[in-house]
């Protein structure tokens, strides 16, 4: 892998995986996104281990867009190993999730998340929930260089 | 104060506050929005203290906007205090600032600031900047609860 990666998209939900990378898709803003499908795997390409060994470590992605049921490493033990980590914890972490419980949401910002965006339902609400998601965490707002 | 502030604004420069809170407005998301002058002053309304005593806590804003120089307490110092404080730190913090300094971006992620955004020079484009920013962590983005 020798292209920078902009967007690391953690979801296992394949349908949710491919509005969010249609929406992004339309803004242009999908042309360096990986998927993976569960939190395991995302630590494997943080951390440039498993198959991901002999990736440059020092290239982070602008942000990283996280779900939170996923099996093998949840999410939230996922954005917690993300944000213990010194090399990783300044990457900003948007959770996407359909929980709008108060506790979900807490307890990922005390994790460190960044955002917390809820996924809307209807899915056209879905597809502007996105849309202003990646304007502002892949335009607007300033990564680490 | 009896109304539930969502955007708290701490800004020193009158003339970007103003365009802030217009581009806010074009939106309706500058109805419920503090501007205060200082770090300061914010803490003052975050900790129900100073002109803010007797204000109730636990009342929580959506999104602290936060430019980096001002006097008094300066963003930094602010920042700061925010994030070590169980009572306030899971509110989302975003850097609104003239800095693109690498040192500033990165000390302000470690310091747990949510988003960090450059304010453009040019007059539309911060318009649309803030337009953009207000979407996302008024309507797109839960905030902590």
């Amino acid at each position: 892998m020798l292209q920078e990666i902009e967007v690391l998209l953690i979801e296992d939900n394949e349908s949710d995986a491919e509005m969010i990378i249609r929406a992004l898709k339309k803004s242009n803003l999908a042309n360096q996104l990986l998927r993976v499908k569960d939190g395991a795997q995302a630590l494997d390409f943080l951390f440039c281990e498993g198959s991901y060994q002999g990736r440059q470590i020092k290239s982070l992605p602008k942000v990283i867009l996280i779900d939170l049921k996923m099996p093998r490493v949840h999410g939230k033990e996922c954005l917690m190993r993300i944000k213990m980590n010194d090399r990783t914890r300044k990457i900003p972490v948007v959770v996407i999730s359909s929980s709008k419980e108060h506790l979900d949401i807490n307890e990922c910002y005390d994790l460190g998340a960044n955002g917390y965006v809820v996924k809307p339902v209807d899915s056209e609400a879905f597809e502007k929930a996105i849309t202003n998601l990646g304007s502002y965490w892949l335009v607007l707002n300033e990564p680490l260089q | 104060m009896n109304q539930k502030v969502e955007v708290l604004l701490v800004e020193d420069n009158s003339s970007d506050a103003e365009m802030t809170i217009r581009a806010l407005k074009t939106n309706k998301l500058a109805d419920k929005l503090l501007h205060v002058k200082d770090g300061a002053e914010a803490l003052d309304f975050l900790f129900s203290e100073g002109a803010y005593e007797g204000n109730h806590l636990g009342v929580l804003p959506n999104v602290i906007l936060l430019d980096l120089k001002m006097p008094k307490v300066n963003g930094k110092e602010c920042l700061r205090r925010i994030k070590v404080d169980e009572r306030t730190r899971k509110i989302p913090v975003v850097i609104l600032t003239s800095s693109k300094e690498d040192p500033d971006i990165k000390e302000c992620y470690d310091l747990g600031a949510n988003g960090y955004v450059v304010k453009p020079v040019e007059f539309d484009a911060f318009q649309k900047a803030v337009s953009d920013l207000g979407l996302y962590w008024l309507i797109v983005n839960a905030p902590p609860q």
